[in-house]
């Protein structure tokens, strides 16, 4: 499962990072966790706000930090 | 499922996506909740907040005599002057962040985009302006969403109007300045705010620069990963107001409290006038130096409020502080530098040139009016 978590280095887009760090470990599902701040990258998704995720190159969240329930969900249901 | 039914909202699509069919209108318990709660909150805030006056005077009188300190005195003054503005700055502020916040359900950014793509410029540009003041994005979404706009129809002036009123144009500013200065400056300011926000976008739309957009922004190609989102019902709604207060307010509660006790040391202690000359009316420099000496300082619009306090009790001209104010939220070096990576620097100069002459203007409109 493939991770990334788009923000130019906010202190939102750093906390969207660990919350999703820390649902993967708790969730020991198998992810790489990339933390991408390049704006070429973050537009090639058609995301405009940030932070955002997304997984396996589905976006998941855009614009806020999202809760770590529901990066668990995330990670669980694919 | 429980899980993707969730409390929070707000600001753009989100979690929704996952195919299952239950999302989007909650039929589930939470949902009548928040609509409930609202109510009686509602009514407790404005039992409060009418009681403030008298309350902080008591409590003020009580304090004063406890430590045996003059009413009329400058500790006392500023005491009085804290424990009645501090309750209520915090209770509009909570008040209006909630009812933005609603507003702003309304507008994610998705929307904002789809409404103003294929805008004539003016129309566009005073659209643009206005939902810049209800769509929220945290400074760092700045350029993503300087993108998001310019890749997909909007046109540039337009998008640039979008970009110079959110950031200044915000509720923050608004409630502060109501709540301290009363319903004329903050009305002033929301004005000025977006005049300058709808001619400033407007003129850079007019110069064509669209070629001084770095290369690689022609090159990206928006998948169609637009982010659809759920319906939204009112529970939802109301839900987006509840995490606004917490957002915003939880952020910005320490800088407004420490602002207003900057704000009632100066009330009490620095005498009056003493702006007077450096800011004051007759000063006709003053206008053109405080939005230069605004460019390259940042702060918030919590921050900066107890600064705008101290000139104006002491004597600057209205105009001046306000383009002051103006100057350091909506010109600020952080988002610039960011700026950069999309704009090349004979735009990003056009951009800092046009909105700095429309913040002097304005700035001097004021003082000439006042």
């Amino acid at each position: 499962m493939e991770i990334k978590v788009l923000g130019p280095g906010c202190k939102k887009c750093h906390e969207t990072e660990k919350i999703v760090k820390e649902a993967v470990a708790e969730t020991s599902v198998d992810a790489t966790v990339d933390y991408v701040t390049d704006i070429k990258e973050i537009a090639r998704y058609g995301v405009f706000v940030t932070p955002a995720v997304v997984v396996n190159g589905g976006v998941k969240s855009v614009g806020k930090v999202p809760r770590k329930d529901d990066v668990i969900a995330w990670l669980t249901q694919k | 499922m429980k899980m993707l039914e969730n409390t929070n909202c707000c600001s753009a699509g989100k979690e929704g996506l996952t195919p299952t069919p239950n999302h989007g209108s909650n039929g589930r318990s939470l949902t009548g909740k928040p609509l409930f709660i609202c109510i009686p909150l509602l009514a407790a805030w404005w039992v409060i907040y009418l009681n403030l006056s008298p309350f902080a005077d008591l409590a003020t009188d009580g304090l004063l005599r406890l430590f045996k300190l003059p009413a009329a005195g400058h500790l006392g003054s500023a005491i009085a002057f804290f424990i009645y503005e501090v309750p209520k700055v915090l209770l509009l502020l909570t008040l209006v962040v909630f009812g933005v916040g609603i507003v702003r359900s309304f507008f994610t950014p998705e929307r904002t985009r789809t409404i103003l793509a294929g805008k004539r410029e003016s129309v566009g540009n005073v659209l643009a302006a206005m939902l810049g003041i209800v769509t929220p994005f945290c400074s760092c979404s700045a350029v993503p969403l300087f993108l998001g706009f310019v890749t997909t129809g909007v046109p540039l002036g337009v998008t640039f109007s979008f970009l110079i009123s959110a950031p200044m144009v915000n509720e923050i500013a608004v409630v502060l300045l109501y709540g301290l200065f009363g319903w004329k400056v903050a009305a002033i300011y929301l004005g000025m705010g977006l005049v300058i926000a709808i001619i400033s976008g407007w003129v850079i739309g007019r110069m064509h620069m669209e070629k001084h957009l770095e290369e690689w922004v022609f090159q990206i190609q928006t998948g169609d990963n637009s982010v659809t989102e759920p319906q939204k019902n009112w529970a939802d709604r109301v839900r987006c107001g509840f995490e606004a207060v917490r957002d915003i307010v939880g952020r910005v509660w320490l800088y407004v409290v420490l602002g207003i006790a900057v704000g009632a040391g100066i009330h009490g202690y620095v005498p009056e006038g003493i702006m007077a000359g450096f800011m004051g009316k007759s000063a006709w420099w003053s206008v053109p130096v405080s939005v230069l000496i605004g460019i390259p300082m940042y702060s918030n619009a919590a921050g900066i409020i107890p600064v705008v306090h101290a000139l104006l009790e002491k004597g600057a001209a209205l105009g001046t502080v306000l383009a002051f104010m103006m100057s350091v939220i909506a010109l600020s070096l952080p988002e610039i530098i960011i700026l950069r990576k999309v704009l090349k620097p004979r735009l990003i100069a056009t951009f800092i040139g046009v909105v700095g002459l429309g913040i002097l203007l304005v700035g001097y409109l004021f003082n000439f009016l006042v």
